[in-house]
C-alpha cells in the first residue's frame, strides 16, 4: 500500500508554510535565507511526490535542477549578506534600505 | 505661374562606391573612440586631436560638398542592410536641404573647440562629448531610415546634457534636466509615430520598413495621418523651439558653456527645423496643408515674442536666446509657407541663423570670460577698451538684424517674400519683428560697448587674441559671404526646396489662397494602386 | 557706361583698407586716401556723365550688370547699376559735395584718437550712398538705403563715450527702421504685383496698375522715405543726430542721406502718379514739415540743430515739389540744397572749430563776422541761397518748387509754401545775426580755420552761389531738361501767375523774413532779449519741436517697455514657463506619494508578494 499522495502534499504546504512566515517575520538575513531554502525543499518535496504518482522521472529531474539553482542562489546570496554585515556590522535586513523610496 | 516648369522628380542617386556621408558622419566618433584611449592628464593632446578630428571632418564634408551637383533627389545615397530579420535598414543620404545643415556643423565643430581651449576641468571627457554630439549632429541630417534618425537625434539628448549640465555656470543642473526633459517628451511622441508607419508599412506595403522614401508612399486615412503629423510635430517643436514649447532654450543657453551655446543655437534647433521639413512635410503633406494656419500663427506669435521678451532681458545670453526663438520662427514661417521662396529662404535662414547666433553666442561667451558677467547693466563702454570684439559683435548683430548686405538679409528676404505671396498679415507680423530686432540688439550693443566706462577695472582687459581672431573671422567671411553671394547655396537649396514644397502643394490646391497654381506633374512617383500618404485615401 | 561699377567700388575699397587695417595711421594719410578716392570716383563719375550727354537725349539709359545677387524661382535680381540722368545727377553731387567735405575732415578730424575709422566710416557711407542712387531694382536699392544708414549710425555714434551721441545713433537707427521696414512691405507688394523688381519692368507696369494699390504701395515706399528723410511724423531722430562730428552732419544729415528719401519718390514716381492720391500725401506732409520745422528752427539757440531743423523744413520743400509733380525742381533744390547746406554745417564747424569746448549756443557768439572773416562771408552765402536771394541756387530752385504749386492751380498749398519760404529765411537770418553780427558774445579768441578747411568752405560757397544756373527756367534749365527722359517734361503752367510775377513774389517773401529777423535781432529796437524771457513757454515749445518728441518718449517707448516686461515676467515666466514647471511638480508630487510604498524593507516587498500571488491564486480558483 502506498502512501497516499496528499499525505506529502500535506507536509509540503506545511514546510512551506513555515518558510513563509519564517521570510515575514524574521529579520535576521540568515534565518530569512534558510527559510526560503525551507520553501525550494518544500516544493522539491511536492515535485518528487508527483513524479512518484505520475510515474515518470520529469519531476524529480526538476528537482535537481533547482537543487542546483538553490546551491548556486547561497553562492551568490551568502556572499552579499556576509559583505553587508562587513559594511553594517549587522544582518538584520531592516538596517539595509538603502532603496526606500 | 510660380510653379510652371517644374522638373520631375528627383532621382535617387548611390553614392558610387565612396561612402562619404559615413565617413563624415563617422569620423568624429571614431576621433572620439581614439581619445578616449588618452589619458585624461594630457590636456593639451585632447585639445589638440579634438581640433584635428573637427577640421578633418569639416574637411571631409567639404569633399562631399564637391561630389554633390545641383540637382534635387537624394545623393550620395549609402544603403546596407542592419538588421535583416526586422527590416532595419542603413540608409543615408543628403538632399540640398540637409548638405548645408551639414556643412554648417562641421564648419562650427572646430570653433566650438577653439573657444573652448581654456577649459581645463575634464577636458578629455568634454571633448568626447563635443565628438560624439557632432557624430549624432551629422547623423541626424543624413540619415534616411526613421530608426536609424531616431537613434542619432536620441543620442544627441546625451552628450549636449552632459555638457550643459557638467561645464555649464551656477543653474546649470536645472537647464540640462529641463532640456532633457523637454525633449524627451516630444521624442515619445515622435518615437510612437515612427513604430506606427513602420508596422503600418507591414500591413500596406507588404513588408515593415523604416525608409524614409519608400514609407513617403504609404496611404493613410486622413485622420490618422493628422495624427502621426502632430506626433512629430510636438517634437520638432520642442527642439525648434515654437512658442509655447520654447521655455527650456533661454535656460539652456544661458547655462550652457560658450561652445554649447554655440552648438544649441547653431545646430541642435536646426534639427527640429529640418525634422519639420523632411518629415512632416514629407511624410504628411495632406496633414501639413491642414496644420499649416495653425503653424503659422505659432510661428508668427514666436517671431514677435521672443523678440518682445528679448526687449526686456539684462542678461546679455538671455537675450540672445530669446532671439533665436524670433529667428527660428522666421524659418517656420517661410517653411510652412508652402512658397519655393519661402522654403528656400527659410532654409538658407537656417544655416543664417547658425552663422550669426552662433557667432553672438561666441562673443557673449569673450565677453564673459574678461568681464565675468552677462549683466547689460555692468558693461558699458567696452567699445573703447576693445574695439575689435566691439566691432565683430556689431558686424555679427547687423547680421542677425537682417541688414543688406550680409546674410541674414537674404533668408529673411526670401521668407517674408515667400510668405507675402500667400498671406500679408504673416509677414507684416514678422516684419515688426525686424524693428523689434534692430531695437533689442542695438540696445544691447550700446549697453555693453558705448556709453562712459562703468567698470574701471575694464579699462584694462585685452582685445581679441589671435586664437579668438581665428574662431571670428571665418565666421564673418561667411556671414558676408553669404550676403553678398548667396547664389551658390540657393541654386542648391531651391531643387530641394521645390520638391518638397511640391508634394506639399499639389496634395491640396485648394489651399493655396491666391497663388493659381497648376500642377501637373506628380511629386513622387506613386507605387502601383497607391499614392503618397494622406492624399487620396479619405475614408467614405 | 562700363565703368559705372568703379564709382561705388572705389569708396568700398578705400573702407575695407582703412576698417582692416584698424588704428595704425600715419599722419593724416588716411584722410587723403579717402578724400583721394571719393575724388577719383567723382572723376569716373563726370566720365561716365560725359559719356551719357554724348548720346541722344532718349537713349540716355544703361544697365550695368555685376551678378547675379538673389534668384529663387521666378524671383530674380541682380546686382545691377543703371547710368540714366538721374542717378548721374545723384551719384556726381554725392561725390562732389562728399569728396569737399573729406577734405574738410582732415584737418577738422585731425586730433581724433580714431581717425583711421572715422575716414573708413565716411568712405562706406559713401559707398552704400552711390549704391542706393545707382541701383537698378528695389532691393539693391534697399541695400544702399539700409547701408547708409548704418554708416549714419556708426557716425552719429561716432563719440559713443558720450551718452547722448550713442542714444541719438541708436534713436535715428531705429527710427528709420521703422520706415524702413513699410518701404521693405512695399517691396514685397511691387514684388507681388510685377513679378520683378527691376525699376524698368515695375515702372513700365506701373500705368496698369489699379489706383487702390499703386496708393498702398505709393504709401508704403513713402513711408520709407519719410523715415530717411526725417519728415513728421518721423523727424525726431535728425535733430539728434547732430551729436555726430560735424562734416558728418554736413554729408549725411544735410547733403546726401536725408534726401535719399526726396530720390526715391522722384526715382518711383511712376508708382505715385498711378495712384494720385498718393502724391497729394507726399506734398501735404511735405509742406507741414516744412512750416512745423521752420517754426522750430526759430526757437533753436543751438547752431546745429537750428540747421537740422532747417534741413528738415528744406527736405520738406523738396517733397513738396515732388508732390507737385515738379521732380525736376525737387531734384534741382536737392542739389542746390546740397551745396549750400553742407556750406552752411561746415561753417558751423568752423565757428565751432574756433571757439573754445566746440561751443554751439548762438547766444554765446555774436559779431563773429569780425574775427572769422572767411567763415562768415562764405556762411552768408549759404544764407543768403537758402533764404531765396536771387541770383543764388536757392532762388532758382525754391522758387520753382514754390511755383509748382501756383502752376498746378492749388492756390491753398501756394500760400502755404509761401509761408514755409518766408520761415526758412526768417529762421536762417535770425541764426546769421544772432551769430556773426550784433555784439560778441563769445569766449577765447576765435579764427578763421587753417587753409584746407577754408578752400573747401570757399569752393562749396561758389557752387551754392552758381548752382543757379544749372536751373535758370523750371522748362528749359540744364536740370530739368537734361532730367526729362526720367521724369518726363516739366509741364508749362497750366495755371496761376506768371513766372514773373511768382519770381517777384518769392522774392518779396523772402526779403520779408530777412527784414523781420534784422527788425528783431539787429536793429536794436526791439530788446530781443528780453522778448525770449517774456515768451519762455512759447520759446520753450518751438525748441523742443512742439514736444513731439516728449511725446514719443511718454506714449509709445514708455508703454512699449511696460509691454515687453509684462510679456517677459509675467506671460513667459508666470504663464508659459509656469505650466511647464508645474507639469513637472505635477510629477514630482505623484510621484511623491507613490514612493511611500517603496519603505525599503525587505520583508514589506515580501509581503507583497506574498499577497499578489495568493490574490492571483484566488482569482484563478474563483474563475475556474
Amino acid at each position: 500500500m502506498r502512501t497516499p499522495i496528499s499525505y506529502f502534499l500535506l507536509v509540503s504546504a506545511l514546510l512551506f508554510t513555515i518558510g513563509t512566515v519564517g521570510v515575514l517575520v524574521r529579520r535576521n538575513a540568515l534565518v530569512i535565507f534558510m527559510s526560503v531554502e525551507l520553501q525550494l525543499n518544500a516544493v522539491n518535496l511536492s515535485l518528487v511526490a508527483f513524479a512518484r504518482q505520475q510515474g515518470n522521472l520529469t519531476g524529480q529531474v526538476l528537482a535537481f535542477f533547482s537543487m542546483v539553482v538553490a546551491a548556486a542562489e547561497v553562492v551568490v546570496g551568502l556572499a552579499i549578506i556576509v559583505s553587508l554585515y562587513r559594511k553594517a556590522r549587522s544582518a538584520d535586513v531592516d538596517d539595509a534600505r538603502l532603496l526606500r523610496g | 505661374m510660380l510653379w510652371s516648369a517644374v522638373p520631375p522628380p528627383g532621382p535617387i542617386e548611390d553614392s558610387g562606391g565612396f561612402p562619404w556621408l559615413t565617413l563624415v558622419t563617422f569620423a568624429p566618433l571614431a576621433g572620439a573612440a581614439i581619445a578616449a584611449v588618452f589619458p585624461s592628464r594630457l590636456l593639451k593632446l585632447h585639445r589638440v586631436w579634438a581640433l584635428v578630428v573637427t577640421l578633418a571632418t569639416f574637411g571631409l564634408s567639404l569633399g562631399m560638398l564637391a561630389v554633390y551637383h545641383g540637382e534635387g533627389g537624394f545623393q550620395l545615397v549609402e544603403r546596407a542592410v542592419w538588421v535583416k530579420a526586422l527590416n532595419f535598414n542603413y540608409i543615408l543620404g543628403v538632399d540640398g536641404i540637409s548638405l548645408f545643415m551639414v556643412l554648417l556643423t562641421t564648419f562650427l565643430m572646430p570653433a566650438a573647440v577653439l573657444v573652448s581651449w581654456r577649459i581645463e576641468q575634464q577636458a578629455k571627457y568634454y571633448m568626447v562629448a563635443f565628438l560624439i554630439l557632432e557624430s549624432a549632429m551629422i547623423g541626424s541630417f543624413v540619415a534616411l531610415d526613421l530608426l536609424l534618425f531616431f537613434l542619432f537625434f536620441e543620442a544627441l539628448l546625451f552628450p549636449m546634457y552632459l555638457i550643459i549640465g557638467g561645464w555649464g555656470s551656477e543653474r546649470r543642473v536645472y537647464a540640462a534636466v529641463k532640456f532633457f526633459l523637454f525633449t524627451m517628451a516630444g521624442s515619445a511622441f515622435l518615437l510612437v509615430s515612427i513604430l506606427f508607419l513602420y508596422f503600418r508599412a507591414g500591413s500596406d506595403l507588404g513588408h515593415t520598413t523604416f525608409d524614409f522614401t519608400q514609407l513617403q508612399h504609404l496611404v493613410l486615412p486622413v485622420d490618422t495621418a493628422r495624427w502621426l503629423f502632430l506626433g512629430f510635430f510636438v517634437a520638432f517643436a520642442v527642439k525648434v523651439p515654437l512658442f509655447p514649447l520654447h521655455t527650456w532654450l533661454p535656460d539652456a543657453h544661458t547655462e550652457a558653456p560658450t561652445a554649447g551655446s554655440l552648438i544649441l543655437a547653431a545646430v541642435l534647433l536646426k534639427i527640429g527645423a529640418y525634422g519639420l521639413i523632411r518629415f512632416n512635410l514629407g511624410l504628411f503633406p495632406e496633414a501639413s496643408q491642414f496644420f499649416r494656419t495653425f503653424v503659422m500663427v505659432l510661428a508668427a506669435i514666436g517671431i514677435i515674442y521672443g523678440a518682445a521678451v528679448a526687449l526686456i532681458q539684462t542678461d546679455v545670453k538671455r537675450l540672445v536666446a530669446y532671439s533665436s526663438v524670433s529667428h527660428l520662427g522666421f524659418v517656420v514661417l517661410g517653411t510652412f509657407a508652402f512658397t519655393l521662396q519661402g522654403m528656400s529662404g527659410g532654409v538658407l535662414q537656417m544655416v543664417n541663423h547658425g552663422l550669426s547666433t552662433g557667432a553672438l553666442f561666441l562673443l557673449v561667451g569673450m565677453l564673459y570670460d574678461r568681464t565675468h558677467t552677462r549683466d547689460l547693466g555692468r558693461m558699458g563702454g567696452l567699445g573703447g577698451t576693445m574695439p575689435a570684439l566691439a566691432g565683430v559683435f556689431l558686424f555679427v548683430a547687423l547680421s542677425s538684424v537682417g541688414l543688406p548686405g550680409l546674410n541674414g538679409f537674404v533668408g529673411e528676404f526670401l521668407v517674408l517674400l515667400g510668405t507675402f505671396i500667400v498671406s500679408k498679415p504673416f509677414a507684416v507680423a514678422a516684419v515688426v519683428a525686424v524693428v523689434l530686432a534692430a531695437i533689442y540688439l542695438l540696445w544691447a550693443y550700446q549697453r555693453m560697448m558705448h556709453g562712459p566706462v562703468l567698470n574701471e577695472e575694464h579699462r584694462l582687459l585685452p582685445d581679441l587674441s589671435g586664437r579668438e581672431y581665428a574662431i571670428l573671422v571665418p565666421i564673418m567671411a561667411a556671414i558676408l559671404l553669404v550676403g553678398v553671394f548667396p547664389q551658390p547655396l540657393l541654386d542648391r537649396i531651391e531643387p530641394a526646396a521645390r520638391q518638397t514644397t511640391r508634394c506639399v502643394i499639389q496634395t491640396n490646391q485648394a489651399a493655396q489662397p491666391g497663388q493659381g497654381v497648376q500642377l501637373s506633374s506628380v511629386c513622387s512617383e506613386p507605387p502601383e494602386g497607391g499614392v503618397p500618404i494622406g492624399d487620396v485615401a479619405r475614408r467614405p | 557706361m562700363k565703368l559705372a561699377p568703379l564709382i561705388p567700388a572705389l569708396p568700398l575699397a578705400g573702407a575695407a583698407v582703412l576698417l582692416l587695417t584698424g588704428k595704425r595711421r600715419r599722419g593724416s594719410a588716411a584722410g587723403w586716401l579717402a578724400s583721394l578716392l571719393v575724388a577719383v570716383s567723382f572723376g569716373v563719375a563726370m566720365v561716365v556723365f560725359i559719356d551719357l550727354v554724348s548720346e541722344p537725349a532718349a537713349g540716355r539709359l544703361t544697365h550695368v550688370k555685376s551678378f547675379d545677387w538673389v534668384a529663387v524661382g521666378t524671383f530674380k535680381v541682380a546686382a545691377q547699376f543703371r547710368v540714366d540722368p538721374l542717378s548721374i545727377v545723384m551719384a556726381l553731387t554725392v561725390t562732389g559735395v562728399g569728396a569737399l567735405i573729406h577734405v574738410y575732415s582732415i584737418d577738422y578730424m585731425h586730433d581724433d584718437p580714431r581717425y583711421t575709422r572715422f575716414f573708413g566710416y565716411m568712405n562706406l557711407f559713401i559707398f552704400f550712398m552711390l549704391v542706393l542712387v545707382l541701383a537698378d531694382n528695389f532691393l539693391l536699392l534697399y541695400l544702399g538705403w539700409e547701408g547708409v544708414g548704418l554708416c549714419s549710425y556708426l557716425l552719429i555714434g561716432f563719440w559713443f563715450e558720450r551718452k547722448t551721441a550713442a542714444d541719438a545713433a541708436k534713436k535715428a537707427f531705429i527710427t528709420t527702421r521703422i520706415g524702413d521696414s513699410a518701404f521693405l512691405i512695399g517691396i514685397l507688394f511691387i514684388w507681388l504685383k510685377f513679378h520683378s523688381l527691376d525699376f524698368d519692368a515695375v515702372f513700365k507696369g506701373a500705368q496698369g496698375l489699379p489706383g487702390g494699390t499703386a496708393t498702398i504701395i505709393s504709401l508704403l515706399l513713402f513711408a520709407g522715405a519719410v523715415g530717411k528723410s526725417a519728415q513728421l511724423p518721423l523727424h525726431v531722430w535728425l535733430p539728434d543726430a547732430m551729436e555726430g562730428p560735424t562734416p558728418v552732419s554736413a554729408l549725411i544729415h544735410a547733403a546726401t542721406m536725408v534726401t535719399a528719401g526726396v530720390y526715391l519718390v522722384v526715382r518711383s514716381h511712376p508708382i505715385f502718379e498711378a495712384s494720385g492720391t498718393a502724391l497729394t500725401i507726399v506734398a501735404i506732409v511735405g509742406i507741414v514739415t516744412a512750416i512745423y520745422a521752420g517754426f522750430s528752427a526759430i526757437g533753436q539757440d543751438d547752431i546745429k540743430r537750428m540747421l537740422a531743423y532747417s534741413t528738415i523744413s528744406q527736405l520738406g520743400f523738396m517733397f513738396f515739389g515732388a508732390g507737385m509733380q515738379a521732380y525736376a525742381a525737387a531734384i534741382f533744390l536737392l542739389v542746390a540744397h546740397a551745396f549750400f547746406k553742407a556750406l552752411l554745417f561746415l561753417g558751423a564747424g568752423s565757428v565751432m572749430h574756433g571757439l573754445p569746448n566746440d561751443e554751439t549756443d548762438l547766444m554765446k557768439m555774436g559779431g563773429l563776422r569780425r574775427a572769422m572773416p572767411i567763415t562768415a562771408y562764405t556762411w552768408m552765402i549759404g544764407w543768403l541761397a537758402m533764404a531765396g536771394i536771387p541770383p543764388l541756387s536757392g532762388f532758382f530752385a525754391k522758387d520753382q518748387v514754390v511755383a509748382a504749386a501756383s502752376q498746378a492751380g492749388r492756390a491753398g498749398l501756394w500760400y502755404a509754401a509761401l509761408f514755409g519760404a518766408f520761415l526758412t529765411a526768417l529762421y536762417e537770418t535770425r541764426a546769421t545775426f544772432l551769430a556773426f553780427f550784433g555784439e560778441p558774445r563769445y569766449e577765447g579768441h576765435p579764427h578763421d580755420p587753417p587753409p584746407r578747411m577754408r578752400i573747401v568752405l570757399v569752393a562749396l560757397a561758389a557752387g551754392a552761389a552758381v548752382a543757379g544756373v544749372l536751373g535758370l527756367s523750371a522748362t528749359t534749365g540744364l536740370i530739368p531738361k537734361f532730367l526729362t527722359p526720367v521724369v518726363g517734361r516739366t509741364e508749362e503752367a497750366r495755371a496761376g501767375q506768371s513766372e514773373l510775377v511768382l519770381s517777384i513774389v518769392s522774392v518779396a517773401v523772402a526779403v520779408a523774413g530777412i527784414a523781420l529777423a534784422w527788425f528783431v535781432y539787429l536793429s536794436r529796437r526791439i530788446d530781443w532779449q528780453a522778448l525770449r524771457v517774456r515768451f519762455g513757454g512759447a520759446k520753450r515749445t518751438l525748441q523742443r519741436g512742439f514736444y513731439v518728441n516728449d511725446f514719443y518718449s511718454g506714449a509709445v517707448v514708455g508703454p512699449a517697455k511696460l509691454g515687453s516686461a509684462f510679456v517677459a515676467y509675467v506671460i513667459d515666466k508666470r504663464i508659459v514657463d509656469g505650466a511647464a514647471n508645474g507639469i513637472g511638480r505635477l510629477f514630482a508630487t505623484t510621484a511623491g506619494v507613490g514612493r511611500r510604498i517603496q519603505t525599503g524593507f525587505v520583508r514589506n516587498y515580501a509581503l507583497a508578494f506574498l499577497l499578489g500571488a495568493v490574490g492571483i491564486l484566488l482569482y484563478l480558483a474563483v474563475r475556474f
